[in-house]
């Protein structure tokens, strides 16, 4: 059986696929990798369904051992990575032998990056997914983020490795934004037009309250004009949702499903990859545009996934 | 009765969408809801990925390359015309043991004394409602309960604490609930449950399910411990 050893763990790496949906009435959100885009193309790179699961790693990566010969990939941002002291490249494949160590160091530009094997990380599935959801606790490995002296199973993958990787073209148009373009949330029309003016001019900072479960924001407060309650309801991804504090919170991948605030925008699916890559301190803005144009985004960014991956 | 032509719908992101059968929080609107969900649970489209509903909303998460908020609106109008054919089961009725005040309840004397009440008289309005099953939220498992009585309304706490226990049994607003997991909350804590709300492995995950009737049923200290050893 193939493994890898955690001998250091890294700040918050967990394990990550595409999520699970469809078990919102229970109270159960998707999760999944919060920069899906770097682990689809990882995926991609070793051989695996798109789909599989890698691990997830946060601001600081840590190190990691082979058991056996495996072939591997890192996307997304750039933690000056080297096995057995050498330069590892980013978007491409390459191959370890039994016993390499692979050190992973610090983040140089955004929040996360994606380690991807050949056949996947094998874990228990929770509601048909191996993600990990570190509020409850559930998912990936025992629910919660590596730790030093965990063993983690491979899952088996045929022999035979092609080194590839993602062409530089694709990588610059896919890269992330700091400016975020939203379309209107539920209640855009309780905010007052200066409130919705100050959300699309002024930068907004992400704080250090910022993971998988939201991202809390500070800049200029805006607050809802409505004097109606509001009444609790579904949320959906990406929704900037705004507090009585008038700073506004991302809802993330590990969202809560429902809540209880007004809702002025929401950030469009093609850039949800991009909210994944941000990191404390960071400053955003937003951009309001058209539903028919965050739609046709969406599938300019899905036709440049599909290109085809270079050989080397 | 709402109907087709009372609905409202609202785009909530590029590949959500709103439905609102009204705008308060009524045991009649939320049965509607619940028609709904069944009517889209039992005959579900294609494209469709997730539904959250709640107490007079269902959130529609669906594939944007399948579907379209107008495309989705007119199927959706046709599920709310035969709304009236669904026949609803029976709700079930689910006693929940609770162990009130101490360290299983810290916030037991504070509601008191926010109301001027006793303990014991905040645990008989307590045990003595059936409350409602409305919808789910916040985490897998969190029940969004009515029928609190008015007299035990009290705002959450103005700091929530970073963890409540597992089975926290909790009051904020007009609502009540069970946290399912150790997690960060800010509702008033009366009481925990030794029995496990949401547990992945079993056939049923939720112990409670939408529309069920519930009741909280006093049990000592002993009994906890007995029961979370069981």
């Amino acid at each position: 059986m193939r493994t890898i050893h955690v001998e250091a763990p890294g700040l918050l790496t967990t394990v990550q696929d595409l999520g699970r949906s469809g078990y919102g009435t229970l109270g159960v959100s998707a999760s999944g990798a919060a920069d899906p885009i770097a682990l689809r193309l990882g995926n991609r790179l070793v051989g695996n369904p798109e789909n599989a699961a890698g691990l997830e790693k946060t601001l600081l990566g840590g190190t990691l051992a082979f058991s056996d010969p495996m072939v591997l990939a890192l996307t997304g941002c750039d933690f000056g990575t080297t096995l057995d002291g050498h330069a590892v490249p980013l978007w491409t494949s390459f191959e370890v032998a039994s016993g390499q160590k692979l050190q992973i160091g610090s983040t140089r530009t955004g929040a996360r990056c994606y380690l991807c094997v050949q056949g996947g990380i094998a874990v228990k599935l929770f509601l048909g997914s191996a993600s990990t959801h570190l509020l409850s606790g559930l998912g990936g490995l025992e629910g919660r983020a590596l730790r030093r002296g965990d063993v983690l199973t491979v899952a088996p993958a045929p022999p035979g490795f092609i080194h590839k990787r993602v062409a530089t073209e694709v990588l610059e148009q896919l890269a992330f934004r700091k400016t975020l373009r939203v379309t209107d949330g539920p209640q855009w029309d309780w905010f007052s037009g200066s409130a919705q003016d100050l959300l699309l001019t002024i930068p907004y900072r992400v704080t250090e309250e910022a993971n998988r479960m939201g991202l809390r924001l500070e800049g200029a407060p805006i607050t809802a004009n409505s004097e109606a309650p509001m009444i609790t309801e579904g949320v959906s991804l990406g929704a900037i949702q705004v507090p009585p504090s008038g700073q506004p919170i991302i809802l993330f991948v590990e969202q809560q499903t429902t809540g209880g605030y007004p809702k002025i925008a929401n950030i469009i699916s093609a850039d949800m990859a991009s909210v994944g890559q941000l990191r404390p301190r960071d400053e955003i803005r937003f951009e309001r545009i058209a539903m028919a144009d965050a739609r046709n985004a969406l599938a300019k960014q899905e036709k440049l996934l599909a290109s085809e991956l270079l050989n080397i | 009765m709402p109907g087709a032509a009372e609905a409202r719908f609202q785009p909530a992101s590029d590949q959500s969408l709103l439905i609102y059968l009204g705008e308060t929080i009524t045991l009649e609107i939320h049965e509607q809801i619940v028609k709904l969900l069944h009517l889209m649970e039992s005959n579900p489209i294609e494209g469709i990925r997730n539904l959250h509903p709640a107490y007079c909303s269902l959130l529609v998460q669906f594939d944007p390359f399948v579907l379209d908020h107008r495309s989705l609106e007119k199927t959706l109008r046709g599920y709310l015309n035969r709304l009236g054919d669904v026949r609803l089961a029976q709700s079930r009725r689910i006693d929940i043991p609770v162990c009130y005040g101490g360290e299983y309840g810290p916030d037991l004397n504070d509601v008191a004394d926010l109301h001027g009440m006793t303990p014991a008289q905040v645990i008989e309005l307590h045990s003595s409602a059936t409350y409602v099953v409305y919808f789910f939220g916040f985490t897998p498992g969190f029940a969004y309960l009515s029928g609190l009585p008015e007299s035990l309304e009290t705002p959450r706490l103005a700091t929530p604490r970073r963890k409540v226990p597992q089975g926290g049994v909790g009051i904020a607003g007009k609502q009540a609930g069970v946290y399912p997991f150790a997690t960060p909350g800010g509702w008033r804590l009366l009481g925990r449950t030794p029995e496990a709300m949401f547990q992945p492995d079993r056939q049923h995950m939720s112990l409670l399910s939408i529309g069920d009737r519930v009741r909280f049923l006093p049990i000592s200290e002993e009994e906890f411990r007995a029961r979370r050893a069981a």
